[in-house]
Parts: structure tokens; sequence; C-alpha cells
């Protein structure tokens, strides 16, 4: 652990505590509210006003602005997802468990809005709502992924089994999700050839760059909050009879 | 006892087992055939289209077949106590559930194979192509059981784990398909099918490797 400075690391080791991990997330909280806001009203301004229409596409290109991020955002909470399920299982950290578990609703969710805003794109774009293109057929496999993984956590009366379960799943469908990707992808080479989706796109002007990446941001902020928000919950649930729980309900009751 | 000789020992007990209730080998075979006989009556029985559907049917019903038989692979076990006695004995415990996952392959996965044959003379699949398919069911049906064990050891638990199974191990299955169908497809097209074979054998190896060991934990995880 000497690559990670002192200060980081003691930092990591208060995290892994479950109460200390609720009062710093409750301290957090209204910082990351209020940079996600800034960085979402400044992102949507800049996309949605501030960019120019696309040469071909016009105005609804725009709705990049919202589908990319999300799709990213889809995968990389998922790569989250199985990382904190590695911790979980092998040192055993309650904290990694709640993260992984808190994790899987909101990648769900982003996944979903991905294939919604990229079907309400398809439809001036293509002409059709659905193709069964290489992305979108692995970008629904990973939503199914994702059902799986909340389906089996709900399903297991023991918590901490269920999130034992969650991580193994996960990590299984972590080395899988490349492999479904490029057959995938050669799926649909193979069986369409070049469609629509093929078009030679221009590398993105700057003037939308910067927006989107403002997106990508604000949404990585955003799911820090929804996490953080399912993974306190969840410790309340999970910790209920512990002692630091019956002494803050206390003092929130007295108050 | 050595290693192989335990691996050995729990095939042996497996199949033996199986070969006392026959019905439990026949029922996942009837259903693959029950299905297959299902889509000329639900698609109409054009030749062509048959012919030119023929690869997916068979494979999608292999699928679902072995989604179908999988439940049966620890799910006595886990009932009577001796999946316990397994994770207690002193070998490794993905060395023993691979020996399962083979005993499992060779009663619902190998007559699949035997099968195959007939139920492609029913769908008009040419006689080129009969040999890539019984080759990709050769190399598919083993990584189906593989990854299919770990969504069992995952799911054996539950009173109502099926739905749930299907669910997890459904998206897996995915590439299987993709390469297996894609493979007769091209058999019948007459064109070389070595890029998906070879795929598909990678497939498998990985699947030898690596699944075990999840299914494994996942089966400790179940017990407790």
């Amino acid at each position: 652990m000497f690559l990670v400075p002192g200060f980081i690391e003691r930092f990591l080791h208060r995290m892994a505590s479950p109460p200390h991990f609720y009062a710093i997330t409750e301290r957090l909280m209204p910082w990351l509210w209020g940079i996600f806001s800034l960085l979402l009203l400044s992102g949507l301004y800049s996309g949605l006003f501030l960019a120019p229409p696309d040469y071909q596409q016009g105005e609804s290109y725009r709705i990049i602005f919202i589908h990319v991020p999300s799709a990213w955002m889809s995968l990389f909470i998922y790569s989250v997802m199985a990382m904190a399920g590695a911790i979980a299982l092998v040192w055993r950290i309650k904290l990694a468990e709640v993260v992984a578990i808190s994790s899987a609703p909101v990648g769900a969710g982003f996944t979903f809005i991905a294939l919604v805003t990229g079907s309400l794109w398809g439809k001036p774009m293509w002409g059709t709502w659905w193709v069964w293109d290489a992305r979108l057929t692995s970008e629904l496999i990973l939503l199914f992924l994702y059902l799986g993984v909340i389906g089996l956590y709900n399903a297991i009366d023991d918590k901490r089994s269920a999130s034992r379960a969650v991580a193994i799943l996960a990590l299984v469908g972590v080395v899988n999700i490349p492999i479904i990707h490029y057959s995938v992808e050669w799926w649909s080479t193979l069986h369409q050839g070049p469609t629509v989706t093929k078009l030679d796109k221009p590398s993105i002007h700057v003037s939308m760059l910067i927006p989107l990446l403002i997106m990508a941001v604000a949404f990585k902020f955003y799911y820090l909050i929804a996490m953080l928000q399912r993974a306190k919950t969840e410790v309340l649930v999970r910790e209920q009879n512990a002692q630091w729980v019956k002494s803050m309900t206390e003092q929130e009751l007295a108050s | 006892m050595s290693l192989l000789q335990a691996f050995l020992a729990i095939v042996r007990r497996d199949l033996v087992l199986a070969f006392r209730r026959r019905s439990e080998i026949a029922n996942p075979l009837l259903f693959f055939i029950l299905i297959i006989t299902l889509f000329p009556l639900g698609v109409g029985a054009q030749p062509k289209l048959l012919q030119a559907i023929a690869p997916g049917i068979i494979w999608v019903s292999a699928l679902l077949a072995a989604m179908l038989s999988l439940d049966g692979l620890f799910r006595s076990d886990f009932d009577d106590g001796s999946l316990e006695l397994l994770l207690l004995s002193p070998y490794p415990t993905s060395v023993l559930v691979l020996g399962k996952i083979t005993a499992h392959w060779l009663v619902t996965g190998l007559p699949l194979l035997l099968i195959a044959p007939l139920l492609a003379l029913l769908l008009g699949i040419s006689e080129r192509a009969l040999g890539t398919l019984l080759l990709t069911l050769l190399l598919g049906t083993p990584v189906l059981s593989l990854i299919g064990a770990i969504g069992v050891a995952l799911t054996v638990g539950l009173r109502r784990g099926g739905m749930l199974m299907s669910l997890l191990v459904l998206p897996l299955y995915v590439p299987v398909l993709i390469f297996a169908s894609s493979a007769v497809d091209m058999a019948t097209a007459g064109l070389p099918v070595s890029a998906q074979i070879n795929i598909m054998v990678s497939i498998l190896l990985l699947a030898l490797v690596l699944t075990p060991w999840p299914a494994a934990t996942a089966l400790k995880m179940s017990i407790n």
C-alpha cells in the first residue's frame, strides 16, 4: 500500500466502517448535489443552446448529451459493481457489498435511459425505433445482466449471502461482457453488412465535445449521489440493531 | 484417492444415479424435439423458410433444453445433503463440481447430439451442413452446462430459483448461440467455418478453466 498516500489510506479505512461512512456521506451530500446541479445546468445550457446544430442531423443530434454519457455510465457502473464485488469477496468488507448492490439499480437505470434515448434518436435518423445493431443489442443484454443481479439479490433472504452471490455474478458478467460485445458485433456485421449505423462519423467538434464531457462528469456525480443515498439506506437497514443507529435515531427523535 | 480418481468417482456416481431415473434423461430430449416440432407449426411449413431458420431453431431449442435440465444438476444433492458432504471432502470443490458438470453433460448434452441428425432432416438442413451442426453441438453444449452450473449454484438454495436462473444464464449464452448458428449458416452456404469453430473451441477451453471456480464459490455461498 506504499503507493497510496497515507491520508487516503486512512480515509478508505474509515469509510469501511458503517458509522463513519454514514456520517461522512451525510456531510458530503449537499456538496455533491451542488456540484451536480452546477455541472448539469452548465452542461445542458451549453449543449442545448451554445453548441451549433449539426450539419447533417440538425437539432436532433442534441440527444447525445444525454444518450452518450448514459451509455458510458452503464458500462462504468457495471465495472464499479464488479470491482466492489471482488473487494467484498476477498476482504469481506461490508461497505463494498453495500456499494456493489446499491450500484445495480442506478446502472440499470442508465442502461435503460441509453436504450430509450437511442431509440428516440433512431426514429428520425434511421426511420425505425429499433435496429438489431451490435451496440444496441449488447446494451440490451447489459440491461438483462443488471436485472439478473437485482433479481438475484432480492431473491435471497439473507443479505450477506445475497451480496456474495451478487458479487460472484457481477464478476462472471464482467468477464463475459467483452466476449458478448465482440460476438454481437461480429454477428451483426455478418448478417446485415454495413448499415446506417456504420456512417463514417466526422470526429466531434470541440463546441460539442465540451458540453458532452461536462454532462459525462455531471452523470458521474449523479451516480455518486444516487448510489450513496441507496447505500446509506442499505447500511441503516443492515445495521438496525447496532448501537450507533439506535443513538442516532434517539437523537433525531429528541431534536 | 488421487484427484483424478475423486473426479471419476463423482462422474460415475452421477451417471449411476441418472440411469436409475431414466425419465429425467428423456425429458430434456423430448422437450428439445417438441420445441423443434412447434416451429414448423408456428411459422408455416415452407421448406425454404425452415431451411433458412433451422440453425437458429435447433440452437435456441438446445439452449432451452439445457436450461430445463440444469435444475437437476445440484437439486437432489442439495435436498438430501450430499452436497454438503462434497464440500466438506478434502478435494478442491471446483474439481468435484467439474465432475458433476461432466456427468450432467453426458446425460443431457450428448443425447442432443445423437438426436440432432434426425431433427436436421425434419428441418431440411443440407447434408454438407450436418457435420458442422454436430461439431457445434459437440463444442457448444458443454459450454451451456459449464456456464449454467454457475447459475444453478447461485440459485440452488432458493425455493423457486428456476425462473431467476434463466434470467441469469441466458444472457451469458449469447456468444455460443451466435457462433454456433452462424457456423451452421455458413456451412449451408458452402463457406468455410474454421473461424467460428476456432472461436467455439476457445470459448469451450476458457469455460472449462474458468467456470468451475465461481460455481464452487457460489455453491459454498448457497449452502450456508
